[in-house]
């Protein structure tokens, strides 16, 4: 229950800033991500903002071996740098300066009935399930040509 | 001009605060396009905490346009198609390169990951490309 409140508490604040910085305007994004037209570096400063206090934050809690309400501190795993996060992060980057949305502020939009938002938000799902389905296709179609390779090798042995 | 960078960086130290309530309390991280891919394919245990998230981003929208009347443009920026398009790509990108702004761009930034490192700037460069090219075939933002 106390994880609930906080993960709703944090999701409060996440919106009140993005709005206060900004963030829920894509005209104040693109023009950041635009460099053709007058430029703003407000995005960047945002960014420093977000990271210098989550940083130290995060300094400090990774002295503990678990969060302050008692949970496990789900890190990300370390991982490669492999053609899938390279890959997702470009198509990322071409809908983003398309759109001048990202998920965070395209749902406080939608919410506050900001122009398009929901449509954003929408189409942002779509393209989510897009992703999970066509990995699960994947997924499915190795698993069948290991079955496939299995039949192969058990029929060879009744000969 | 220093007003605008002072709400800037106070905003952005509010996104860092919530990401880090978020971790401190929670030990989770605020990755927002996680959030969503967690409630799309919903597993045991990992639902709650991210509808309650969702949940305050969607009060935030809303206290955001009672009380702060600059919060949101006023027209939209892009045509429709365009946004469809944009939407689509950005909730494709995200489950694929594993990560948005917030997830790789804040969080994985500052904890000196390299994953997000190398997403981050991917993501930054690609997206100013993207962006400029529009403002340029366009002439929009």
């Amino acid at each position: 229950m106390k994880i609930i409140l906080s993960a709703f508490t944090s999701g409060l604040i996440f919106a009140i800033g993005l709005g206060l910085a900004g963030m829920t305007r894509p005209t104040k994004v693109l023009g950041f991500l635009n460099l053709a037209g007058r430029w703003d570096p407000s995005l960047m400063l945002v960014m420093v903002g977000a990271i210098s206090v989550f940083a130290i934050t995060y300094r400090f809690m990774m002295r503990r071996k678990e969060s302050l309400l008692g949970s496990p501190l789900h890190v990300p795993p370390r991982g490669s740098i492999d053609w899938k996060l390279l890959l997702g992060a470009a198509i990322f980057g071409v809908g983003w300066g398309l759109g001048g949305f990202c998920p965070g502020p395209a749902i406080v939009g939608a919410a506050g009935q900001a122009p398009d938002a929901l449509l954003f938000v929408v189409a942002m799902i779509v393209g989510q399930f897009a992703h999970a389905w066509l990995t699960t296709r994947g997924s499915k179609a190795s698993e069948n040509t290991r079955k496939k390779g299995t039949l192969h090798h058990a029929n060879q042995s009744i000969l | 001009m220093a007003h605008e960078a002072g709400t800037a960086l106070a905003g952005g130290a509010l996104i860092g605060l919530a990401s880090a309530l978020m971790f401190s309390l929670s030990g989770r991280i605020f990755g927002v396009s996680g959030v969503l891919g967690g409630l799309l394919t919903p597993k045991q245990g990992e639902f709650a905490w991210r509808a309650a998230l969702v949940a305050g981003l969607v009060l935030g929208g809303f206290v955001l346009r009672q009380a702060l009347p600059g919060a949101f443009d006023i027209s939209a920026v892009r045509p429709l198609g365009l946004t469809l398009i944009a939407g689509l790509l950005v909730g494709f990108g995200t489950r694929l390169g594993n990560g948005c702004t917030s997830g790789h761009g804040v969080c994985g930034v500052a904890r000196l990951a390299p994953r997000s490192l190398a997403a981050t700037v991917t993501f930054l460069g690609v997206g100013m490309v993207s962006a400029t090219l529009v403002h340029l075939v366009m002439g929009a933002q």
